[in-house]
């Protein structure tokens, strides 16, 4: 007798930064486009590089690289467009990658409590571990402030 | 047979703004938010130094129409490299007269998009939103973004301070 074991599967799109590949939800995903200009004017969120200009939407651009792998990409060759939550409402932010993306479905292990704020979940890929990117933690965002804000604070330790 | 509804057709609202520079930087301000533009020429002697204070975008005020104005410098506002203003722009509705490089022209617009929730610091008080505009995106500002309360508060104990001194001093010198 054979048992047959359901795996909920679930669409990544896998991402690369450098050296390193993460992935995102692909529901989140909007569209993979060629870079652009960027348009940059005075502000204070400074993980925030500048905006560009979309089929007429005005999008914040946030290279996210940095946190991820330790540098800034030298080399752009996408920006990933992805949808990122504020609450109920949703914004598309463009994530600079240096590869091409590539969709797959794979089975989702979720985030442990010592897991980095960035870790939504894991997924096995090619006998690599990756990391499934929590944008509401990664970039910037009511939510993220309040997070540093947060991670500030002393902790009290008490006997 | 079923007549034809009429398709509502959407017109856009338009804005007449006027695109200014600051620090060398392109920025867009409703016209209707400001009630005068001068040259900074103009200024000479009118203008008051006023005591230093935290608030380091204001050295100046000018009197006029019975209302004090707080010279706001915006290449200190906006953390740009400093440039030589050739304007003032006196705002509407807020004490604040705005220093500027110079005009680049006054147009229309039609679709102002609000700043993404990304930007989440002091941009959020700066700006009214963002417009495309002739191939480039333009901040619209918010007049009355250039000064909080809390400023306008300390800048109005400054100046009463500074005029409490002047009419000392003028009283001692007149025994």
């Amino acid at each position: 007798m054979s048992v047959v074991t359901e795996i909920a599967l679930e669409a990544f799109v896998l991402l690369r930064l450098g050296e390193r590949r993460f992935a995102l939800g692909a529901n989140q995903i909007v569209e993979l486009i060629a870079p652009s200009r960027v348009f940059r004017f005075p502000h204070r969120t400074t993980a925030l590089e500048g905006v560009i200009l979309r089929r007429g939407r005005i999008i914040p651009i946030c290279d996210v690289s940095e946190q991820l792998v330790g540098k800034k990409l030298t080399l752009r060759r996408f920006y990933l467009i992805a949808h990122r939550f504020f609450g109920a409402q949703k914004e598309a932010i463009a994530l600079p990658v240096s590869g091409d993306c590539e969709l797959i479905t794979a089975e989702l292990t979720p985030r442990s409590e010592s897991d980095l704020a960035h870790v939504a979940g894991w997924l096995s890929h090619n006998g690599d571990a990756l990391e499934i990117l929590n944008l509401e933690a990664l970039t910037p965002g009511p939510f993220a402030t309040r997070m540093v804000a947060a991670l500030s604070q002393p902790t009290e330790v008490r006997a | 047979m079923q007549a034809a509804v009429p398709s509502k057709a959407r017109t856009p609202r338009a804005e007449q703004i006027i695109l200014f520079r600051v620090g060398g930087q392109l920025f867009a301000i409703s016209s209707a938010s400001v009630q005068e533009v001068r040259s900074i020429d103009s200024l000479t002697g009118i203008s008051q130094e006023i005591p230093t204070t935290s608030v380091r975008k204001v050295r100046h005020t000018v009197r006029r129409n019975e209302q004090t104005h707080y010279v706001v410098n915006g290449t200190v506002h906006f953390g740009l490299p400093a440039t030589a203003a050739s304007l003032i722009f006196f705002l509407r509705h807020t004490p604040t007269a705005l220093l500027v490089d110079g005009i680049e022209k006054m147009t229309t617009m039609t679709y102002l998009q609000s700043l993404p929730q990304a930007f989440c610091h002091e941009e959020r008080d700066w700006y009214r939103g963002l417009t495309p505009l002739d191939q480039t995106v333009v901040p619209v500002v918010k007049p009355e973004g250039f000064l909080s309360t809390e400023e306008l508060t300390l800048l109005d104990t400054a100046v009463q301070a500074e005029f409490k001194k002047k009419k000392a001093d003028t009283a001692e010198a007149h025994e």
